[in-house]
């Protein structure tokens, strides 16, 4: 099925990305081509198989419930765009 | 020095009849004569990597041997290396300096190798060609005006340059394998799982895995044995003892059952490839190998499938870049949600805007069904149709890409055309397998050509003793780039 500009605008805001109209006409014959391609999917009947999530039949790994993080604040806030009294900044949310 | 094996340079350093700083110093001087052509770095570490060549010395000094101790590599620029900046190819990590190394950058670490620099790369890993990156394009060192294949395109660049002896790269569709094809140097994605992804920035975490790119197999064996292992800061990190990948170099072909699956060698392959790997193909037959021809019906069927599931995982993945806690932000914004909107449509290019567009969409409510579960189901088929085909053979043989690397700006302006330059790569990380490429000769262009190995899961060992005996009796992975003088 083909996206129109009308989706490419929805899809763009769940996916919090600015699309101006002049980018969501231009992207939309090349996405419409890749959802072709992706269509080509919809003639294969696939009735009882099991979906396949990941690449290995592995059970997901427990870890002991002890502190294994050291405090990294610093280091990690050292590369943000913004900070304040360890606190990240971002505008205001709450009026 | 610049022209020679991993084992070469480790003999060389252990007889002391060169220094790692020595060394260190001719590849960055080909580095700085060269990358201004080819554009494989992005990031020169040079006063890192002489202190790192002069603490390896000092190792070797106090009686310390190993196979990478003093050696010179590169990181493609996908791994986090602490101090350093890690952008993948994006506007949106251009002034990230990573806090912490990778795990396989503290293996090789650990190991002694000195890094170099860290290797240009389609835009977070998302391309077939290394046009995508925000630092500009890598150009092939056998044509210039020719793609060096994607995503790892400066690793396979400054390999095949021998501006580098050895790099890593990873493989989420292909991006291994083929640019080692285009680039006419051997590439390995091991079976997912097998090196850790702590530290490697995601992209569709259910297929990325990381590799070894290098100039022959027996280099190959050497760095996975350094880059593979458990590490349990990665959740899918496997449990399972350490491996002498060279441990069945040696051994004979004779009766080794070699699967050819009848999809690799139909009419969309460049002619000049497909008598290239069927004369490899000759050569294994010629030693003993026997050839079985095997079928893989969902090969077609495994580019959508991908380009569902990659992007899904992407639209997942690429969501913590919101300009909050690292990365780009944008100056100008209303509010929290126009920060995070703005900052992401400055920081993202055109192809890492798109798949995350398309993951979204078909991740969304009322199309998570028809798009993402029957994916999922394809991916079950795809990986059947190898669990069948192993049933009738050890390794399957085939062409890493359809045509060799084409020029600059031939396909970007078609996502699709690009997309379908995968299609013989795609389906081993849907499965989870283990693949290569080694190069395998040349078409009237010059320009080289990769020949695939795919194994079993756990078959590393296996393919790359193929892979070994195979460059015992060819020098295709020898020759040098045209373009590039020694």
């Amino acid at each position: 099925m083909a996206l129109d500009l009308e989706q490419i605008r929805r899809v763009a805001r769940l996916a919090r990305i600015t699309v101006n109209e002049a980018e969501a006409r231009a992207s939309a014959e090349q996405l419409n081509g890749v959802m072709d391609l992706i269509a080509q999917m919809q003639a294969v009947d696939t009735t009882g198989i099991a979906p396949m999530s990941h690449a290995l039949d592995v059970v997901q790994r427990l870890r002991a419930d002890v502190v294994s993080e050291t405090d990294q604040r610093s280091a990690y806030q050292a590369i943000a765009p913004a900070v304040e009294a360890g606190l990240y900044l971002v505008p205001k949310v709450i009026e | 020095m610049i022209d020679a094996s991993l084992a070469t340079l480790a003999a060389a350093l252990a007889a002391k009849q060169v220094s790692s700083l020595e060394l260190t110093q001719a590849f960055l001087a080909r580095i700085a004569a060269l990358n201004g052509t080819f554009n494989a770095f992005v990031t020169v570490a040079t006063e890192q990597a002489l202190a790192e060549a002069r603490a390896a010395d000092a190792r070797i000094a106090a009686g310390e041997s190993g196979p990478l101790l003093g050696v010179p590599i590169a990181h493609k620029d996908i791994f986090c290396t602490q101090g350093l900046p890690t952008t993948c190819g994006s506007k949106m990590l251009a002034n990230f300096v990573s806090p912490y190394d990778a795990h396989v950058v503290t293996q090789l670490r650990r190991a002694g190798a000195v890094m170099l620099g860290k290797c240009n790369m389609d835009e977070f890993a998302m391309g077939s060609s290394n046009e995508t990156s925000f630092f500009g394009p890598v150009r092939n060192p056998w044509r210039q005006a020719a793609v060096p294949g994607g995503s790892s395109g400066g690793s396979a660049a400054a390999v095949a340059a021998r501006m580098v002896p050895a790099a890593t790269g990873t493989d989420t569709g292909g991006s291994i394998r083929q640019p080692a094809a285009f680039s006419g140097i051997s590439g390995l994605k091991p079976t997912y799982g097998v090196c850790s992804r702590y530290g490697m920035v995601a992209f569709a975490s259910s297929l990325d895995q990381a590799g070894p790119m290098a100039r022959s197999a027996e280099d190959l064996a050497t760095l996975l044995g350094a880059m593979a292992g458990f590490d349990p800061r990665d959740s899918t990190s496997l449990e399972r003892p350490t491996e002498n990948y060279a441990r069945h170099f040696g051994q004979s072909l004779s009766g080794l059952r070699i699967g050819l699956p009848r999809e690799y060698f139909s009419e969309g392959v460049d002619p000049a490839v497909a008598s290239a790997v069927r004369e490899a193909v000759r050569w294994f037959e010629s030693q003993g190998a026997r050839t079985i021809e095997v079928t893989l019906p969902n090969t077609q069927l495994s580019v959508p499938c991908y380009y569902v599931l990659a992007p899904a995982e992407a639209s997942s993945n690429l969501s913590r870049f919101d300009g909050v806690r690292y990365g780009h932000r944008a100056r100008q914004y209303d509010d929290l949600a126009a920060m995070y909107a703005n900052s992401r449509a400055e920081g993202f290019g055109a192809e890492v805007k798109r798949r995350i567009l398309i993951g979204t969409y078909v991740l969304s409510q009322g199309y998570y069904d028809a798009y993402y579960l029957q994916a999922q189901k394809l991916r079950r088929l795809v990986a059947n149709d190898f669990a069948q085909a192993f049933t009738q053979c050890d390794l399957i043989l085939g062409p890493t890409a359809p045509s060799t690397a084409f020029d600059l700006g031939s396909k970007n302006g078609d996502p699709v055309q690009m997309y379908l330059n995968d299609i013989f790569t795609i389906a081993v990380n849907l499965a989870g397998l283990p693949g290569m490429s080694i190069p395998c000769g040349f078409d009237t262009r010059g320009l080289p050509i990769g020949l695939q190995i795919i194994g079993n899961y756990f078959a590393e060992s296996q393919m790359l003793a193929a892979a070994h005996a195979y460059q015992q009796a060819t020098d295709w992975h020898q020759r040098t780039p045209t373009e590039v003088a020694l």
